[in-house]
């Protein structure tokens, strides 16, 4: 019979084979962190010490909380600290580390339309970008990274959105698309020193903005509360949130270099034993 | 643009000496795609040919709406699955989320309305050419739908085609159910989606490149089963 034969390959073919491995977490994380290629490094160097698997989901942070907060993961690693600890006091996490930072970056066309290239101050930078009405890309999709720039706007004392549409211009989409659609246009774009670095479209885009502590962009890992969520791999889980604050994950952070450059600086506070 | 250069080099190299990720990608991409698409086929075959058949009060409602969910866009289908299998969804227990499987259940909800909507126009011709026919025949509803179905199977292949080039082209789905996790559910649409946001360019337009030649492997596969099974007919009549 025709019917059961298409029947049984139907059931083979989605059948229980695609069942994860006792052993591995989801780690709901960002696509700054993901695109930089950390993950790729650190990765191999946790599941050879612990024999645990690392799925990473990468969206942004604004998506990976919720999707944590859905139960929908086991760790969260996201940078955008009054979010996470939002997340931790509804009872979402068990408790939020600071795990290592890398700093934004104000990248622009090497002509340099608003006259900002060079500068170390981002506020006057930025006002100065709004004042020529250059244009400027904005995540514009609640991640972490756009978070850090709306309070950078507003500290600068720059009302984006009478200029949303015009000079200012919401993507709403991930770091990299983001950077694509700002080199597209020709659009100041702030990202994270990470994914630019790896980033393999640069063009004659250049670094415009650096240097400010006001930039700096801190990541912190949370483990999902298993109280809330008890679908939650809680060992392992709490083995990944272990390992990555501990001297020997802090270190393993430390010596990722993408052309001789270290990416991202590891600052959990020590650990106790 | 040295991109395009650069990616047809790339597409050329990468389908020559593939790397065992790559065939990982192209695999699971393939298994996905042609496991939806024939689910739904298994669904949208028979309510299409039980469409084409039936006279009911609200048949035209009925057939607006099937046709109209041909255009449901993938990340709408996709949201609609994240939030059922979501831990914190009705079916979140299963556990399916991030899986090859959800990937699977996205597709095929994508497509059944796709081979329902189009089987449903092609059985409806056949049914009125052969109408005079079943009537002198007294045959049942279910024989009629059986007949239809195996008369009409060369046109249905097509259907089923269609089918599964929505399903392996769409990326809004699988994305949000399958989460793009490496070696679990990365298929070729999410790479090509990934290596873009990377700035990878022309290894996303040769990924993209590889992608046409494994659809147009499986169109050329089944044109020439379709060919053998036409001169079989021929040889039997």
């Amino acid at each position: 019979m025709k019917l059961t034969k298409l029947t049984l390959a139907a059931l083979l073919a989605t059948a229980p084979m695609y069942a994860l491995a006792d052993e591995s977490i989801i780690v709901q994380s960002t696509t700054s962190t993901a695109n930089s290629g950390l993950y790729d490094y650190l990765l191999p160097i946790f599941t050879e010490a612990t024999d645990i698997t690392v799925n990473v989901v990468a969206v942004g942070t604004g998506q990976a909380i919720k999707n944590a907060a859905n139960c929908d993961g086991d760790v969260l690693l996201v940078h955008a600290k009054p979010a996470e600890e939002k997340f931790v006091a509804d009872g979402g996490g068990t408790t939020r580390t600071d795990l290592m930072y890398n700093d934004f970056i104000i990248v622009g066309p090497a002509d340099d339309p608003a006259g900002v290239a060079g500068m170390t101050d981002v506020e006057p930078a930025m006002a100065t970008i709004a004042e020529q009405g250059a244009l400027f890309a904005s995540r514009g999709d609640d991640s972490g990274t756009h978070k850090k720039e709306v309070a950078l706007w507003k500290a600068a004392g720059v009302d984006t959105a009478s200029g949303s549409g015009d000079w200012y211009r919401e993507t709403g989409s991930g770091m990299g698309a983001t950077l694509n659609a700002g080199l597209g246009m020709g659009a100041y774009v702030m990202t994270d020193r990470a994914t630019w670095i790896n980033f393999g479209n640069k063009q004659d885009y250049q670094i415009a903005v650096q240097g400010d502590e006001a930039m700096f962009n801190q990541y912190g890992v949370i483990p999902v509360n298993p109280e809330k969520c008890p679908s939650v791999n809680v060992e392992a889980a709490q083995t990944f949130n272990d390992w990555l604050i501990s001297d020997e994950g802090q270190e393993a952070i430390a010596a990722y270099m993408v052309d001789g450059q270290q990416l991202f600086f590891p600052n959990a506070p020590e650990q106790g034993s | 643009m040295q991109d395009f250069g650069d990616a047809f080099g790339l597409a050329f190299g990468l389908v020559l000496n593939p790397s065992a990720d790559l065939i990982e990608i192209v695999g699971l991409s393939l298994r996905v795609s042609l496991s939806a698409c024939l689910l739904a086929c298994l669904i949208g075959l028979p309510l299409g040919a039980l469409l084409a058949i039936t006279r009911f009060p609200g048949r035209g409602a009925a057939l607006v709406v099937v046709n109209a969910l041909m255009g449901l866009p993938p990340v709408v289908v996709g949201l609609l699955v994240y939030l059922a299998l979501s831990r914190a969804g009705p079916l979140g227990f299963l556990g399916l989320l991030y899986t090859p499987t959800a990937m699977i259940v996205a597709q095929t909800i994508l497509i059944a309305p796709i081979v329902a909507a189009l089987s449903r126009q092609v059985l409806e011709t056949l049914h009125d050419e052969y109408a005079e026919q079943f009537r002198s025949l007294c045959l049942t509803r279910w024989q009629i739908m059986q007949a239809l179905l195996w008369d009409g199977r060369m046109a249905l292949i097509t259907v089923a085609l269609a089918g599964f080039g929505r399903a392996v082209a769409e990326v809004g789905a699988v994305m949000i159910v399958g989460g793009n996790i490496d070696h679990l559910t990365r298929v070729m649409t999410t790479a090509i989606a990934l290596e873009t946001s990377k700035g990878e360019l022309a290894l996303a337009l040769a990924l993209g490149l590889v992608l046409m030649i494994i659809a147009l492997g499986v169109n050329a596969l089944v044109q020439g089963l379709r060919m053998r099974g036409a001169a079989q007919e021929v040889a039997h009549a």
